[in-house]
Protein backbone atom coordinates (compact mmCIF):
# COMPACT_ATOMS: atom_id res chain seq x y z
CA UNK A 1 0.00 0.00 0.00
CA UNK A 2 2.95 2.43 0.95
CA UNK A 3 4.86 1.69 -2.53
CA UNK A 4 1.74 2.86 -4.39
CA UNK A 5 1.12 6.13 -2.60
CA UNK A 6 4.95 6.99 -3.63
CA UNK A 7 4.49 6.43 -6.64
CA UNK A 8 1.47 8.62 -6.71
CA UNK A 9 3.43 11.19 -4.61
CA UNK A 10 6.07 11.00 -6.84
CA UNK A 11 3.58 11.07 -10.27
CA UNK A 12 1.77 14.61 -8.92
CA UNK A 13 3.46 16.15 -5.97
CA UNK A 14 3.04 15.61 -2.38
CA UNK A 15 -0.29 16.64 -1.68
CA UNK A 16 -2.13 16.02 -4.90
CA UNK A 17 -0.47 12.30 -4.86
CA UNK A 18 -2.15 11.99 -1.20
CA UNK A 19 -4.94 13.26 -2.17
CA UNK A 20 -5.12 11.09 -5.36
CA UNK A 21 -3.94 7.66 -3.86
CA UNK A 22 -6.88 8.41 -0.90
CA UNK A 23 -9.47 9.01 -4.05
CA UNK A 24 -7.48 5.34 -5.65
CA UNK A 25 -7.70 3.32 -3.19
CA UNK A 26 -11.40 4.29 -2.09
CA UNK A 27 -12.70 3.76 -5.36
CA UNK A 28 -11.17 -0.15 -5.28
CA UNK A 29 -12.52 -0.80 -1.98
CA UNK A 30 -15.98 0.97 -3.06
CA UNK A 31 -16.00 -1.29 -6.08
CA UNK A 32 -15.33 -4.25 -4.17
CA UNK A 33 -17.98 -3.56 -1.68
CA UNK A 34 -20.35 -2.92 -4.71
CA UNK A 35 -19.14 -5.65 -7.19
CA UNK A 36 -20.09 -8.61 -5.02
CA UNK A 37 -22.94 -6.33 -3.68
CA UNK A 38 -24.25 -6.18 -7.23
CA UNK A 39 -23.37 -10.04 -7.72
CA UNK A 40 -25.86 -10.56 -4.83
CA UNK A 41 -28.75 -8.97 -6.16
CA UNK A 42 -28.88 -11.07 -9.41
CA UNK A 43 -28.46 -14.17 -7.80
CA UNK A 44 -30.92 -13.54 -5.29
CA UNK A 45 -33.31 -12.46 -7.63
CA UNK A 46 -32.61 -16.05 -8.70
CA UNK A 47 -33.13 -17.28 -5.37
CA UNK A 48 -35.93 -15.75 -4.63
CA UNK A 49 -37.57 -17.26 -7.82
CA UNK A 50 -36.05 -20.59 -7.41
CA UNK A 51 -37.38 -20.40 -3.41
CA UNK A 52 -40.81 -19.39 -3.77
CA UNK A 53 -41.16 -21.55 -6.87
CA UNK A 54 -40.13 -24.52 -4.76
CA UNK A 55 -42.74 -23.31 -2.06
CA UNK A 56 -45.39 -23.65 -5.06
CA UNK A 57 -44.32 -27.14 -5.92
CA UNK A 58 -42.97 -24.95 -9.04
CA UNK A 59 -39.35 -25.77 -10.78
CA UNK A 60 -38.90 -22.16 -11.60
CA UNK A 61 -36.08 -20.88 -14.05
CA UNK A 62 -35.17 -24.02 -15.28
CA UNK A 63 -33.09 -23.12 -18.60
CA UNK A 64 -30.24 -20.39 -19.21
CA UNK A 65 -27.32 -22.28 -18.07
CA UNK A 66 -23.17 -21.72 -18.84
CA UNK A 67 -21.25 -23.32 -21.58
CA UNK A 68 -24.43 -25.80 -21.67
CA UNK A 69 -23.34 -27.49 -18.63
CA UNK A 70 -26.26 -29.48 -17.59
CA UNK A 71 -26.26 -28.92 -13.77
CA UNK A 72 -25.98 -25.18 -14.00
CA UNK A 73 -29.44 -24.81 -15.82
CA UNK A 74 -30.85 -22.27 -14.55
CA UNK A 75 -27.64 -20.29 -12.91
CA UNK A 76 -27.79 -18.24 -16.12
CA UNK A 77 -30.37 -16.79 -16.01
CA UNK A 78 -30.03 -13.58 -13.83
CA UNK A 79 -27.34 -12.49 -16.07
CA UNK A 80 -29.75 -13.21 -19.11
CA UNK A 81 -32.16 -10.81 -17.56
CA UNK A 82 -29.87 -8.15 -17.18
CA UNK A 83 -28.45 -8.71 -20.63
CA UNK A 84 -32.03 -8.31 -21.60
CA UNK A 85 -32.92 -5.14 -19.64
CA UNK A 86 -29.68 -3.75 -21.27
CA UNK A 87 -30.90 -3.81 -24.92
CA UNK A 88 -34.18 -2.50 -24.59
CA UNK A 89 -35.34 1.00 -24.38
CA UNK A 90 -35.88 3.58 -22.06
CA UNK A 91 -39.54 5.17 -22.73
CA UNK A 92 -39.96 8.20 -21.79
CA UNK A 93 -43.68 9.30 -21.31
CA UNK A 94 -44.92 11.81 -23.14
CA UNK A 95 -46.28 14.17 -20.57
CA UNK A 96 -43.31 13.06 -18.26
CA UNK A 97 -40.58 15.63 -16.88
CA UNK A 98 -37.85 14.39 -18.66
CA UNK A 99 -35.11 15.59 -15.87
CA UNK A 100 -36.68 14.29 -13.22
CA UNK A 101 -37.83 10.89 -14.71
CA UNK A 102 -34.69 10.01 -14.97
CA UNK A 103 -33.23 11.49 -12.01
CA UNK A 104 -35.59 9.30 -10.16
CA UNK A 105 -33.81 5.98 -10.78
CA UNK A 106 -30.35 7.71 -9.90
CA UNK A 107 -31.49 9.06 -6.88
CA UNK A 108 -33.39 5.55 -5.31
CA UNK A 109 -29.92 3.59 -6.28
CA UNK A 110 -27.70 6.45 -4.93
CA UNK A 111 -28.72 5.56 -1.02
CA UNK A 112 -29.24 1.92 -1.12
CA UNK A 113 -25.54 1.52 -2.23
CA UNK A 114 -23.86 4.83 -0.14
CA UNK A 115 -25.26 2.75 2.98
CA UNK A 116 -22.87 0.29 2.92
CA UNK A 117 -19.77 2.77 3.65
CA UNK A 118 -20.06 2.08 7.32
CA UNK A 119 -21.13 -1.68 7.02
CA UNK A 120 -18.50 -3.91 8.66
CA UNK A 121 -18.06 -6.63 6.87
CA UNK A 122 -15.95 -8.27 9.66
CA UNK A 123 -13.63 -6.52 12.91
CA UNK A 124 -10.90 -4.79 10.27
CA UNK A 125 -13.11 -5.06 7.08
CA UNK A 126 -14.83 -1.65 6.81
CA UNK A 127 -14.83 1.40 4.30
CA UNK A 128 -15.38 3.63 6.91
CA UNK A 129 -15.50 3.38 10.41
CA UNK A 130 -17.17 6.14 11.75
CA UNK A 131 -18.59 6.38 15.10
CA UNK A 132 -22.00 8.09 14.07
CA UNK A 133 -22.43 4.76 11.65
CA UNK A 134 -26.13 3.69 12.97
CA UNK A 135 -26.95 7.31 12.00
CA UNK A 136 -25.48 7.73 8.68
CA UNK A 137 -27.12 4.59 7.93
CA UNK A 138 -30.62 5.49 9.23
CA UNK A 139 -29.78 8.88 7.80
CA UNK A 140 -29.09 7.50 4.13
CA UNK A 141 -31.95 4.83 3.92
CA UNK A 142 -34.63 7.23 5.20
CA UNK A 143 -33.24 9.45 1.70
CA UNK A 144 -34.27 6.43 -0.52
CA UNK A 145 -37.96 7.35 -0.53
CA UNK A 146 -37.33 10.69 -2.78
CA UNK A 147 -36.82 8.46 -6.22
CA UNK A 148 -40.06 6.86 -5.31
CA UNK A 149 -41.78 9.72 -4.99
CA UNK A 150 -40.18 11.85 -8.03
CA UNK A 151 -40.59 8.59 -9.93
CA UNK A 152 -44.28 8.31 -9.34
CA UNK A 153 -44.71 12.33 -9.88
CA UNK A 154 -42.49 12.78 -12.74
CA UNK A 155 -44.47 9.76 -14.71
CA UNK A 156 -47.35 11.88 -14.76
CA UNK A 157 -49.62 8.71 -14.46
CA UNK A 158 -52.35 7.99 -11.76
CA UNK A 159 -51.45 4.66 -10.85
CA UNK A 160 -47.54 6.04 -10.57
CA UNK A 161 -48.54 9.00 -8.09
CA UNK A 162 -50.89 6.76 -6.31
CA UNK A 163 -47.78 4.26 -5.86
CA UNK A 164 -45.88 7.21 -4.63
CA UNK A 165 -48.63 8.51 -1.93
CA UNK A 166 -48.63 4.87 -0.64
CA UNK A 167 -44.87 4.48 -0.90
CA UNK A 168 -43.91 7.77 0.49
CA UNK A 169 -46.55 7.04 3.73
CA UNK A 170 -45.68 3.86 4.46
CA UNK A 171 -41.93 4.69 4.74
CA UNK A 172 -42.38 8.03 6.53
CA UNK A 173 -44.39 6.04 9.14
CA UNK A 174 -42.16 2.82 9.54
CA UNK A 175 -39.31 4.74 9.78
CA UNK A 176 -40.12 5.99 13.63
CA UNK A 177 -40.75 2.80 14.47
CA UNK A 178 -37.29 1.32 12.70
CA UNK A 179 -35.79 4.47 14.20
CA UNK A 180 -37.24 4.36 18.30
CA UNK A 181 -35.31 0.24 17.62
CA UNK A 182 -32.54 1.43 16.70
CA UNK A 183 -32.56 3.75 20.40
CA UNK A 184 -32.62 0.55 22.24
CA UNK A 185 -29.84 -1.06 20.13
CA UNK A 186 -27.66 1.75 20.86
CA UNK A 187 -29.13 2.10 24.75
CA UNK A 188 -27.37 -1.60 25.31
CA UNK A 189 -24.00 -0.79 23.55
CA UNK A 190 -23.39 2.87 24.35
CA UNK A 191 -22.12 3.62 20.60
CA UNK A 192 -23.58 4.57 17.43
CA UNK A 193 -20.43 3.10 16.11
CA UNK A 194 -21.93 -0.28 14.10
CA UNK A 195 -18.22 -2.09 14.56
CA UNK A 196 -18.54 -1.14 18.30
CA UNK A 197 -22.02 -2.87 18.51
CA UNK A 198 -21.00 -6.14 16.86
CA UNK A 199 -17.99 -6.36 19.56
CA UNK A 200 -20.79 -5.55 22.72
CA UNK A 201 -22.18 -8.23 21.61
CA UNK A 202 -19.28 -10.94 22.35
CA UNK A 203 -19.54 -13.31 24.84
CA UNK A 204 -19.48 -17.17 25.21
CA UNK A 205 -22.42 -17.75 22.63
CA UNK A 206 -25.63 -16.73 21.06
CA UNK A 207 -26.88 -15.87 24.58
CA UNK A 208 -25.18 -12.48 24.63
CA UNK A 209 -26.28 -11.71 21.37
CA UNK A 210 -28.77 -8.40 21.30
CA UNK A 211 -31.72 -10.59 20.20
CA UNK A 212 -32.36 -12.11 22.98
CA UNK A 213 -33.41 -9.02 25.26
CA UNK A 214 -34.06 -7.11 22.36
CA UNK A 215 -36.53 -9.36 20.69
CA UNK A 216 -39.36 -7.33 20.26
CA UNK A 217 -37.23 -4.74 18.97
CA UNK A 218 -35.38 -7.29 16.57
CA UNK A 219 -38.95 -8.07 15.20
CA UNK A 220 -40.40 -4.52 14.91
CA UNK A 221 -36.86 -3.79 12.71
CA UNK A 222 -37.50 -6.49 10.45
CA UNK A 223 -40.77 -6.17 9.92
CA UNK A 224 -40.15 -2.23 9.40
CA UNK A 225 -36.93 -3.21 7.03
CA UNK A 226 -40.04 -5.14 5.32
CA UNK A 227 -42.33 -2.42 5.02
CA UNK A 228 -39.54 0.34 4.57
CA UNK A 229 -38.30 -1.80 1.09
CA UNK A 230 -41.96 -2.16 -0.34
CA UNK A 231 -41.82 -5.82 -0.06
CA UNK A 232 -44.59 -7.69 0.13
CA UNK A 233 -46.69 -8.22 2.19
CA UNK A 234 -46.54 -4.36 2.53
CA UNK A 235 -45.77 -4.24 -0.80
CA UNK A 236 -48.57 -1.82 -1.87
CA UNK A 237 -46.63 1.09 -3.47
CA UNK A 238 -46.36 -1.75 -6.52
CA UNK A 239 -49.84 -3.55 -5.72
CA UNK A 240 -49.73 -4.90 -9.08
CA UNK A 241 -53.54 -6.29 -9.07
CA UNK A 242 -54.73 -2.13 -7.74
CA UNK A 243 -52.49 0.02 -9.64
CA UNK A 244 -50.56 -2.20 -12.43
CA UNK A 245 -47.19 -1.45 -10.50
CA UNK A 246 -47.15 1.46 -8.45
CA UNK A 247 -45.01 4.05 -9.06
CA UNK A 248 -42.46 2.17 -11.73
CA UNK A 249 -45.37 1.28 -13.65
CA UNK A 250 -44.08 4.13 -16.41
CA UNK A 251 -40.19 3.08 -16.82
CA UNK A 252 -38.81 0.32 -19.02
CA UNK A 253 -35.60 -1.02 -19.77
CA UNK A 254 -32.37 0.17 -17.78
CA UNK A 255 -34.18 2.45 -15.51
CA UNK A 256 -36.39 0.26 -14.35
CA UNK A 257 -34.14 -2.53 -13.61
CA UNK A 258 -32.28 0.70 -11.59
CA UNK A 259 -35.19 0.55 -9.32
CA UNK A 260 -35.08 -3.46 -8.95
CA UNK A 261 -31.43 -3.23 -8.13
CA UNK A 262 -32.04 -0.46 -5.68
CA UNK A 263 -34.66 -2.65 -3.80
CA UNK A 264 -32.91 -5.76 -4.03
CA UNK A 265 -29.76 -3.97 -2.55
CA UNK A 266 -31.81 -2.22 0.13
CA UNK A 267 -32.72 -6.10 1.09
CA UNK A 268 -29.68 -7.05 1.66
CA UNK A 269 -28.70 -3.89 3.37
CA UNK A 270 -31.95 -4.40 5.80
CA UNK A 271 -30.50 -7.80 6.30
CA UNK A 272 -27.06 -7.26 6.95
CA UNK A 273 -28.12 -4.71 9.30
CA UNK A 274 -30.59 -6.63 11.20
CA UNK A 275 -27.27 -9.33 11.26
CA UNK A 276 -25.07 -7.01 12.72
CA UNK A 277 -27.43 -5.15 15.20
CA UNK A 278 -29.46 -8.04 16.69
CA UNK A 279 -27.55 -11.25 15.58
CA UNK A 280 -23.89 -11.03 16.40
CA UNK A 281 -22.55 -9.65 12.94
CA UNK A 282 -19.12 -11.47 12.64
CA UNK A 283 -19.65 -13.11 15.43
CA UNK A 284 -19.63 -17.51 16.05
CA UNK A 285 -22.88 -18.68 17.78
CA UNK A 286 -20.95 -20.26 19.73
CA UNK A 287 -17.14 -19.68 20.82
CA UNK A 288 -15.71 -22.84 20.89
CA UNK A 289 -12.95 -24.67 18.67
CA UNK A 290 -14.23 -25.58 14.97
CA UNK A 291 -16.59 -22.88 15.01
CA UNK A 292 -15.00 -19.83 15.41
CA UNK A 293 -12.19 -21.28 13.04
CA UNK A 294 -14.01 -20.30 10.42
CA UNK A 295 -13.86 -16.44 9.39
CA UNK A 296 -16.39 -14.13 10.72
CA UNK A 297 -16.75 -13.05 7.15
CA UNK A 298 -18.51 -16.06 6.38
CA UNK A 299 -20.80 -16.43 9.86
CA UNK A 300 -21.99 -12.77 8.60
CA UNK A 301 -23.15 -14.11 5.48
CA UNK A 302 -25.00 -17.03 6.56
CA UNK A 303 -27.00 -14.82 8.93
CA UNK A 304 -27.91 -12.64 5.96
CA UNK A 305 -28.56 -15.49 3.70
CA UNK A 306 -30.83 -16.56 6.56
CA UNK A 307 -32.60 -13.37 7.32
CA UNK A 308 -33.03 -12.80 3.25
CA UNK A 309 -34.42 -16.30 3.14
CA UNK A 310 -37.58 -14.73 5.48
CA UNK A 311 -37.69 -11.61 3.23
CA UNK A 312 -38.76 -14.43 0.08
CA UNK A 313 -40.37 -16.44 2.68
CA UNK A 314 -42.92 -13.63 3.52
CA UNK A 315 -43.50 -13.07 0.00
CA UNK A 316 -44.28 -16.70 -0.97
CA UNK A 317 -46.77 -16.97 2.05
CA UNK A 318 -48.52 -13.75 3.45
CA UNK A 319 -51.06 -11.90 0.95
CA UNK A 320 -50.86 -7.98 0.89
CA UNK A 321 -51.85 -5.92 3.46
CA UNK A 322 -54.53 -3.59 3.32
CA UNK A 323 -53.48 -0.08 3.39
CA UNK A 324 -54.75 0.86 6.39
CA UNK A 325 -53.82 -2.29 8.14
CA UNK A 326 -50.18 -1.41 7.46
CA UNK A 327 -50.86 1.98 8.32
CA UNK A 328 -52.24 0.65 12.15
CA UNK A 329 -49.46 -1.56 12.56
CA UNK A 330 -47.02 1.03 11.79
CA UNK A 331 -48.58 3.74 14.54
CA UNK A 332 -50.51 1.85 16.61
CA UNK A 333 -48.77 -1.34 17.34
CA UNK A 334 -44.67 -0.96 16.54
CA UNK A 335 -44.72 2.57 18.01
CA UNK A 336 -45.71 2.14 21.39
CA UNK A 337 -44.53 -1.29 21.83
CA UNK A 338 -40.78 0.65 21.23
CA UNK A 339 -41.58 3.57 23.84
CA UNK A 340 -42.62 0.96 25.95
CA UNK A 341 -39.38 -1.36 25.47
CA UNK A 342 -37.48 1.88 25.74
CA UNK A 343 -38.76 2.38 29.15
CA UNK A 344 -38.49 -0.85 30.77
CA UNK A 345 -34.60 -0.95 28.86
CA UNK A 346 -33.67 2.16 30.69
CA UNK A 347 -35.47 0.84 34.09
CA UNK A 348 -33.26 -2.27 33.80
CA UNK A 349 -29.97 -0.40 33.23
CA UNK A 350 -30.82 1.64 35.85
CA UNK A 351 -30.86 -1.22 38.79
CA UNK A 352 -28.46 -1.39 41.52
CA UNK A 353 -25.38 -3.15 40.20
CA UNK A 354 -26.24 -6.02 42.89
CA UNK A 355 -28.87 -7.16 40.53
CA UNK A 356 -27.80 -6.09 37.26
CA UNK A 357 -24.91 -8.72 38.51
CA UNK A 358 -26.90 -11.72 38.44
CA UNK A 359 -27.09 -14.43 36.25
CA UNK A 360 -29.70 -13.74 32.83
CA UNK A 361 -29.13 -9.58 33.39
CA UNK A 362 -24.93 -9.64 33.52
CA UNK A 363 -24.94 -11.40 29.97
CA UNK A 364 -25.96 -8.24 28.53
CA UNK A 365 -25.93 -5.03 31.11
CA UNK B 1 -5.50 25.56 -2.15
CA UNK B 2 -6.08 22.22 -0.55
CA UNK B 3 -8.56 19.93 -0.77
CA UNK B 4 -10.64 20.58 2.13
CA UNK B 5 -10.88 24.09 1.04
CA UNK B 6 -11.97 22.88 -2.63
CA UNK B 7 -14.44 21.09 -0.96
CA UNK B 8 -15.62 23.87 1.55
CA UNK B 9 -15.93 26.26 -1.70
CA UNK B 10 -17.53 23.71 -3.72
CA UNK B 11 -20.11 22.91 -1.02
CA UNK B 12 -20.76 26.64 -0.63
CA UNK B 13 -20.93 27.14 -4.37
CA UNK B 14 -23.64 24.71 -4.93
CA UNK B 15 -25.53 26.19 -1.57
CA UNK B 16 -25.83 28.86 -2.40
CA UNK B 17 -26.83 28.51 -5.97
CA UNK B 18 -29.20 25.90 -4.72
CA UNK B 19 -30.69 28.46 -2.35
CA UNK B 20 -31.42 31.09 -4.83
CA UNK B 21 -33.13 28.74 -6.89
CA UNK B 22 -35.68 27.46 -4.14
CA UNK B 23 -37.24 31.12 -4.50
CA UNK B 24 -36.28 31.45 -8.28
CA UNK B 25 -37.73 29.03 -9.95
CA UNK B 26 -41.31 28.73 -11.39
CA UNK B 27 -42.19 24.80 -10.84
CA UNK B 28 -42.68 24.85 -7.02
CA UNK B 29 -41.58 20.70 -7.06
CA UNK B 30 -37.98 21.95 -8.22
CA UNK B 31 -37.83 24.51 -5.79
CA UNK B 32 -38.74 21.85 -3.09
CA UNK B 33 -36.04 19.90 -4.54
CA UNK B 34 -33.42 22.46 -4.60
CA UNK B 35 -34.30 22.73 -1.10
CA UNK B 36 -32.86 19.19 -0.12
CA UNK B 37 -30.02 19.91 -1.83
CA UNK B 38 -29.46 22.70 0.07
CA UNK B 39 -29.68 20.86 2.97
CA UNK B 40 -27.53 18.26 1.99
CA UNK B 41 -24.93 20.53 1.13
CA UNK B 42 -25.46 22.07 4.30
CA UNK B 43 -24.73 19.11 5.94
CA UNK B 44 -21.57 18.65 3.87
CA UNK B 45 -20.12 21.62 5.22
CA UNK B 46 -20.79 20.73 8.85
CA UNK B 47 -19.46 17.58 8.33
CA UNK B 48 -16.07 19.89 7.48
CA UNK B 49 -17.04 21.55 10.74
CA UNK B 50 -16.62 17.73 12.59
CA UNK B 51 -20.40 18.02 13.77
CA UNK B 52 -21.04 14.69 12.70
CA UNK B 53 -24.17 14.24 14.37
CA UNK B 54 -25.38 17.76 13.18
CA UNK B 55 -25.01 17.48 9.62
CA UNK B 56 -25.99 13.70 9.87
CA UNK B 57 -29.55 15.16 11.83
CA UNK B 58 -29.98 17.46 9.13
CA UNK B 59 -30.41 15.12 6.61
CA UNK B 60 -32.10 12.53 8.43
CA UNK B 61 -34.99 15.32 9.80
CA UNK B 62 -35.19 17.32 7.40
CA UNK B 63 -33.90 15.31 4.36
CA UNK B 64 -35.88 12.19 5.16
CA UNK B 65 -38.81 13.66 6.72
CA UNK B 66 -39.68 17.21 6.64
CA UNK B 67 -39.21 17.48 3.30
CA UNK B 68 -40.70 14.35 2.09
CA UNK B 69 -44.07 15.22 3.29
CA UNK B 70 -43.12 19.09 1.95
CA UNK B 71 -42.45 17.39 -1.34
CA UNK B 72 -46.07 14.66 -1.12
CA UNK B 73 -47.66 18.42 -0.30
CA UNK B 74 -46.21 20.44 -2.87
CA UNK B 75 -47.05 17.64 -6.05
CA UNK B 76 -50.50 17.00 -5.11
CA UNK B 77 -51.10 20.88 -4.87
CA UNK B 78 -52.54 22.32 -8.45
CA UNK B 79 -50.42 25.61 -8.09
CA UNK B 80 -51.48 28.60 -10.36
CA UNK B 81 -48.15 30.45 -11.14
CA UNK B 82 -50.43 33.65 -12.43
CA UNK B 83 -52.70 33.83 -9.25
CA UNK B 84 -49.26 33.60 -6.93
CA UNK B 85 -47.88 36.27 -8.34
CA UNK B 86 -50.94 38.90 -8.45
CA UNK B 87 -50.15 41.21 -5.67
CA UNK B 88 -46.30 40.72 -5.75
CA UNK B 89 -46.04 44.51 -6.00
CA UNK B 90 -48.24 45.50 -3.95
CA UNK B 91 -46.81 43.70 -1.01
CA UNK B 92 -43.04 44.37 -2.42
CA UNK B 93 -42.13 47.21 -0.54
CA UNK B 94 -43.11 45.60 3.04
CA UNK B 95 -41.46 41.94 1.94
CA UNK B 96 -38.09 44.42 0.61
CA UNK B 97 -38.29 46.45 4.13
CA UNK B 98 -38.21 42.72 6.14
CA UNK B 99 -35.31 41.36 4.17
CA UNK B 100 -33.55 44.27 4.05
CA UNK B 101 -34.19 44.23 8.50
CA UNK B 102 -32.79 40.48 8.36
CA UNK B 103 -29.96 41.36 5.82
CA UNK B 104 -28.84 44.28 8.25
CA UNK B 105 -29.19 42.03 11.52
CA UNK B 106 -27.17 39.28 10.05
CA UNK B 107 -24.38 41.29 9.50
CA UNK B 108 -24.52 42.84 12.45
CA UNK B 109 -23.89 39.70 13.49
CA UNK B 110 -21.37 38.44 10.73
CA UNK B 111 -18.92 41.48 11.19
CA UNK B 112 -19.24 42.48 14.45
CA UNK B 113 -17.22 41.92 17.08
CA UNK B 114 -18.15 38.34 18.78
CA UNK B 115 -18.46 36.42 15.35
CA UNK B 116 -15.50 37.78 13.14
CA UNK B 117 -12.67 35.18 12.07
CA UNK B 118 -10.38 36.13 15.24
CA UNK B 119 -13.15 34.93 17.40
CA UNK B 120 -14.05 32.02 16.18
CA UNK B 121 -11.10 30.03 14.81
CA UNK B 122 -11.73 26.99 13.08
CA UNK B 123 -12.20 24.47 15.37
CA UNK B 124 -9.49 22.17 16.71
CA UNK B 125 -8.79 18.77 15.35
CA UNK B 126 -10.49 16.09 17.25
CA UNK B 127 -8.71 12.60 18.26
CA UNK B 128 -10.24 9.85 16.02
CA UNK B 129 -12.59 8.44 19.39
CA UNK B 130 -14.02 11.49 20.18
CA UNK B 131 -17.60 11.38 20.03
CA UNK B 132 -19.27 14.23 19.18
CA UNK B 133 -22.67 12.45 19.50
CA UNK B 134 -21.83 11.50 23.37
CA UNK B 135 -20.88 15.16 24.01
CA UNK B 136 -24.27 16.79 22.58
CA UNK B 137 -25.91 13.82 24.52
CA UNK B 138 -23.80 15.06 27.57
CA UNK B 139 -24.58 18.76 27.59
CA UNK B 140 -28.30 18.34 26.10
CA UNK B 141 -29.54 16.08 29.21
CA UNK B 142 -27.41 17.52 32.08
CA UNK B 143 -26.82 21.42 31.69
CA UNK B 144 -29.99 22.43 28.86
CA UNK B 145 -32.22 20.00 30.49
CA UNK B 146 -35.04 22.06 30.85
CA UNK B 147 -34.45 24.40 27.76
CA UNK B 148 -34.81 20.37 26.08
CA UNK B 149 -37.38 19.49 28.16
CA UNK B 150 -39.87 22.49 27.09
CA UNK B 151 -38.46 22.50 23.33
CA UNK B 152 -39.90 18.91 23.23
CA UNK B 153 -43.23 19.83 25.16
CA UNK B 154 -43.87 22.55 22.76
CA UNK B 155 -43.17 20.31 19.81
CA UNK B 156 -45.78 17.90 21.77
CA UNK B 157 -48.21 20.72 22.15
CA UNK B 158 -47.56 21.86 18.36
CA UNK B 159 -48.23 17.78 17.27
CA UNK B 160 -51.49 17.27 19.65
CA UNK B 161 -53.19 20.77 18.35
CA UNK B 162 -52.37 19.67 14.77
CA UNK B 163 -54.20 16.74 15.10
CA UNK B 164 -56.87 18.19 16.97
CA UNK B 165 -57.36 21.20 14.37
CA UNK B 166 -57.97 18.37 11.79
CA UNK B 167 -59.49 15.60 13.25
CA UNK B 168 -62.68 15.52 12.27
CA UNK B 169 -65.66 12.65 12.79
CA UNK B 170 -67.97 12.50 10.27
CA UNK B 171 -70.92 10.96 9.98
CA UNK B 172 -70.92 9.03 6.27
CA UNK B 173 -67.39 7.90 6.03
CA UNK B 174 -66.72 4.42 5.92
CA UNK B 175 -63.96 3.50 7.77
CA UNK B 176 -63.26 -0.02 9.76
CA UNK B 177 -63.67 -0.06 13.97
CA UNK B 178 -61.23 -3.01 14.30
CA UNK B 179 -61.53 -3.17 17.62
CA UNK B 180 -65.69 -3.99 16.75
CA UNK B 181 -64.40 -6.33 14.18
CA UNK B 182 -61.97 -8.23 16.62
CA UNK B 183 -64.78 -8.59 18.95
CA UNK B 184 -67.69 -9.75 16.58
CA UNK B 185 -69.45 -12.86 18.21
CA UNK B 186 -70.51 -15.72 16.00
CA UNK B 187 -74.23 -15.16 17.46
CA UNK B 188 -74.49 -11.67 15.56
CA UNK B 189 -73.62 -12.49 12.17
CA UNK B 190 -74.48 -16.35 11.94
CA UNK B 191 -78.21 -17.34 11.71
CA UNK B 192 -78.90 -21.47 11.69
CA UNK B 193 -81.85 -21.63 10.16
CA UNK B 194 -83.51 -25.50 10.83
CA UNK B 195 -85.19 -26.59 7.23
CA UNK B 196 -87.10 -29.51 6.02
CA UNK B 197 -85.39 -31.11 3.50
CA UNK B 198 -86.78 -30.81 0.22
CA UNK B 199 -87.36 -33.21 -2.78
CA UNK B 200 -87.49 -32.56 -6.21
CA UNK B 201 -91.08 -33.56 -7.69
Amino acid sequence: MESIRQIFEQLFGFEWGGMLYTLASNVTFISAIIVPLLLGVAYLTFAERKIIAYMQIRVGPNRVTFFGIPWLRGWGQPIADAVKALMKEIVIPTGANKFLFILAPILTIMPALAAWAVVPFSAELVLADINAGLLYILAMTSMGVYGVIIAGWASNSKYAFLGAMRSAAQVVSYELAMGFALVCVLMMSQSLNLGDIVNGQQGDSLLSWYLIPLFPMFLVYFISGVAETNRAPFDVAEGESEIVAGFHVDYSGMAFTVFFLAEYANMILVATLTAILFLGGWLPPLDIAPLNMIPGFIWLLLKIAFLLFFFLWFRATFPRYRYDQIMRLGWKVFIPITIIWIVVLGGIMQLPETVRGDFPLNLWF
Amino acid sequence: MNFQDFIFYFFSTVLIASALGVITVRNPVYSALLLVLAFVTCAGIWLLLEAEFLAITLVLVYVGAVMVLFLFVVMMLDINLEKLKEGFWKWFPLGGLVALVMVVEIAMIMFGQHFSLEEMPAPEPKTADYSNTKELGRLLYTEYVYAFELAAVLLLVAMIAAIALTLRHREDKKTLDIAKQVNVKKAERLRIVSMQAERKK
